[in-house]
């Protein structure tokens, strides 16, 4: 039993809330990576604002494309509705109004996590001197929260929801992550940079945390097209798309009126396993490339809508 | 250095804890003499502790004028209040009387009202009644019980008696508090509950659900909501809590809808699920659209004629609120002897009633001295405190009361219990305070094990409203019989 209306915030509070660790993961991701490149590549801090296609927000409050500004706009904005501190905001406002279904202590955590991150930022947590520290705490209270949802919400159709919204989120930010690197990668001052790959693909990988399980699963050496294809296609690494949409799937299975959604994975089962890219090694990280991830994004966005009009459309009718 | 009772004065005041000769009673001698050893920063540090238990809970109260502020945390002293089990457990039985005798009142007016025409409550008192709801003339609800649910101010006179101060049947709130601020103190002072015998007050949700489900005596484990006007009001963070405690959904009017067949049922990812009980945290006129205020958004359309046609029972009755009328109030002596006969065991606080002519004439002689209170607002909202009043604000009064006489009644201006509450200094002051326990009555009736403790943060204050500025401390009925 689970009201529309209940269903439809759970969804949202899972959202926001991977959405709040994903914002913390790709701006340390930028921190790191301008410290490894060499001082003549001149990477746009602006290109985190257009990974959230945020660039009208943006432009309608700043001037300069610095990194102040941006690190203010995409973490602390409170005028900018998918900064990091509204996602948190979002996330306790639906907690707030679901109370009866997430479980207490998570309530409790995620008021901890918000006048943590108020206070920090307050007291200068932006600066490059204290980001780092700061952002991997947000991480790390994220995933607490994480941990303890998963420990203490009772796996019911509650979970389920909880699960969707979660997954689609990551699998979502994983594309973006990806778009980041190609973006990045195909800027002009790159090309001639022969050490640059490997550097933006680490900094991708450690930002999804996968360092590791890559290494493991794939090689030791982060090598040309090897990373996008294992944050894409892997089956077994948690924030890998195909992994996700394995995840949702699962859940869905759970759900009643199924069917309809099922039928919604068509085009991005399409685009996952029948027609993967980087057949050859040296397949180029081309404008093709960022075609195909933003179709990827497209279906993702598709499924959102699916959703809603499955089980979220009753309420409030 | 830490607390020295010796420092602490009660004034004229009866003080809950520390008797006129500077001595703790014997429910808080333990308690006294246990914060008296610790020094001054080990109490600084256990208020900030529970500062940051309730900032982290969440605990907050909306307050309507601050804007863009709707959880404000609600200020709570870390001295609890105590009370002795013998004396509550003759208040217990005071209180289970007294709603059983507005039910049996409530009752009465919708049917055959007996009472007026035996000429014990004037026929005009009803006539007047905004609570009293034409619509619920006849209805027979299960047990005959209307206001399932009650909260009851108490306050302590200066003689150390409680008296009953209102009865709220309507929607009364606050009992999530009660339950929390124990949890706080359990986190914040956890040796204390090693040296006393402080009874628990957590059976409180399980019974408020055995209550609601009692209302559908058929029906092995029926479904039960609660029905909450939403996050903008005031007592949101109860309802839910409440909801999380019993299990139940806590829905928004949106959530339920009536079906052609007359049944209530609730929007679901399924589809649509029928509800059984309704424990509703809305006022009656916002209920029902079709029945009441037109423009509501809050409530269900047709929810009133499911009710009436009993598929679907309300917690508490619409209609209730008939007897939460403070010139009812005034009444309420009587209305016991009348269905009971039996006489109060709490008493009424002197009550003096506008509308008739030798009441009034001293009520507006002596505005300076009394209490006025408009009959049908909670909350401390439109009252006027004499002594601490204005010229002018009395002289508005006596307009008002002149106006529409019916609609105020007052009393004297009780000399409100103390209580030592820390409040910034080094050594506690005393503090007014009352106490709201909670009542319940299904097919067996019930009590919370003391209630909420309202304290007047404000020196020399009398109103402990948290939407006025009012705090809260746990309340502790102690067990002294039982030796240790």
């Amino acid at each position: 039993m689970m009201l529309s209306r209940v269903a439809e915030r759970i969804y949202w509070s899972a959202r926001y809330l991977q959405r709040v660790e994903s914002s913390a993961r790709i701006v340390n991701t930028y921190t790191s990576l301008l410290m490894d490149l060499s001082k003549e590549v001149d990477i746009s801090w602006f290109n985190l604002v257009m990974l959230n296609n945020a660039e009208e927000e943006y432009v309608s409050r700043y001037k300069v494309r610095d990194e102040r500004n941006v690190v203010k706009f995409t973490l602390a904005d409170d005028t900018n509705p998918s900064s990091m501190l509204m996602s948190l905001a979002q996330v306790r406002e639906n907690f707030r109004t679901t109370r009866d279904v997430v479980p207490e202590d998570a309530w409790e955590m995620i008021n901890e996590l918000s006048s943590f991150a108020q206070e920090s930022i307050k007291n200068g947590a932006l600066n490059r001197a204290k980001r780092e520290e700061f952002l991997s705490q947000v991480i790390n209270q994220c995933q607490m929260i994480q941990g303890y949802i998963a420990s203490a919400m009772p796996h019911d159709a509650v979970w389920d929801i909880w699960v969707i919204g979660r997954s689609l989120e990551r699998a979502d930010m994983t594309t973006r992550l990806l778009e980041a690197g190609a973006g990045i990668l195909l800027g002009d001052d790159i090309a001639n940079q022969v050490q640059a790959p490997p550097i933006i693909w680490g900094n991708v990988l450690r930002s999804s945390s996968a360092h590791h399980a890559f290494r493991r699963a794939v090689s030791p050496r982060v090598t040309g097209n090897e990373v996008p294809k294992f944050l894409l296609f892997n089956d077994q690494f948690p924030r890998s798309v195909t992994y996700c949409l394995i995840e949702i799937k699962a859940a869905v299975k759970k759900l009643p009126k199924q069917r309809k959604v099922l039928e919604s994975f068509k085009g991005l089962d399409q685009l996952i396993m029948v027609t993967p890219l980087f057949n050859h090694v040296d397949d180029q990280l081309d404008a093709q490339f960022l075609a195909y991830i933003n179709k990827l994004q497209l279906q993702l966005a598709k499924l959102h809508q699916s959703f809603s009009e499955t089980w979220f459309s009753l309420a409030g009718r | 250095m830490g607390i020295n009772w010796k420092q602490y004065s009660p004034d004229v005041f009866y003080d809950e804890l520390i008797n006129q000769s500077g001595n703790p009673r014997l429910p808080a001698k333990k308690l006294a003499s246990y914060l008296q050893s610790l020094d001054h920063d080990e109490v600084q540090r256990r208020q900030h502790l529970a500062d940051a238990a309730i900032q982290d809970m969440g605990i907050s109260f909306t307050v309507y004028t601050e804007e863009g502020n709707i959880d404000r945390s609600w200020p709570f002293d870390i001295i609890p209040r105590t009370i002795s089990a013998k004396q509550w457990r003759t208040t217990e039985k005071g209180l289970i009387q007294r709603l059983e005798a507005l039910n049996l009142f409530i009752d009465d007016l919708y049917h055959d009202q007996k009472i007026i025409k035996d000429g014990v409550i004037p026929r005009h008192i009803l006539e007047q009644s905004t609570n009293f709801r034409k619509e619920c003339i006849g209805i027979s609800p299960p047990e005959n019980v209307w206001a399932h649910i009650c909260g009851t101010d108490l306050v302590r006179d200066s003689d150390g008696e409680f008296y009953v101060l209102e009865d709220n049947l309507r929607v009364p709130s606050g009992v999530s508090y009660m339950l929390e601020n124990r949890s706080i103190m359990k986190r914040v002072l956890p040796e204390l509950f090693e040296n006393d015998r402080i009874l628990p007050v957590n059976d409180y949700c399980d019974n408020l659900f055995d209550t609601l489900c009692s209302l559908v005596p058929d029906k092995e484990s029926p479904e039960i909501v609660v029905l909450t006007p939403g996050i903008y009001n005031s007592a949101y963070f109860e309802h839910a809590f409440l909801a999380q405690q019993m299990g139940a959904e806590l829905v928004e009017g949106s959530d339920l809808t009536v079906a052609k067949n007359g049944y209530v049922y609730m929007k679901t990812i399924s589809g649509l699920s029928k509800v059984d009980v309704i424990y509703r945290r809305i006022d009656d006129m916002f209920l029902d659209p079709n029945v009441f205020h037109k423009d509501s958004v809050l409530g269900v359309p047709g929810l009133m004629k499911a009710w009436q046609s009993g598929k679907v029972a309300l917690a508490n009755a619409p209609g209730a609120g008939v007897a939460d009328d403070k010139v009812v109030y005034a009444y309420v002596p009587q209305i016991i002897k009348y269905y009971l006969d039996q006489d109060p065991i709490l008493p009424n606080v002197e009550t003096f009633l506008c509308h008739d002519d030798k009441q009034r004439e001293y009520v507006l002689k002596n505005i300076d001295k009394l209490v006025v209170k408009p009959a049908n607002e909670s909350g401390g909202y439109g009252m006027l405190v004499g002594p601490h009043s204005t010229k002018k604000d009395q002289a508005t009064f006596v307009e008002l009361i002149k106006k529409n006489p019916r609609n105020y009644i007052a009393q004297p201006t009780l000399s409100l219990s103390t209580a030592p509450t820390l409040v910034g200094n080094d050594q506690p002051e005393p503090r007014h305070l009352d106490l709201r326990p909670f009542v319940l009555q299904g097919k067996k009736s019930y009590v919370t094990t003391g209630g909420l403790t309202r304290v007047a943060m404000k020196k020399g204050s009398l109103v402990v409203n948290s939407s006025q500025g009012g705090g809260s401390k746990d309340t502790w009925i102690v067990d002294t019989e039982v030796k240790s």
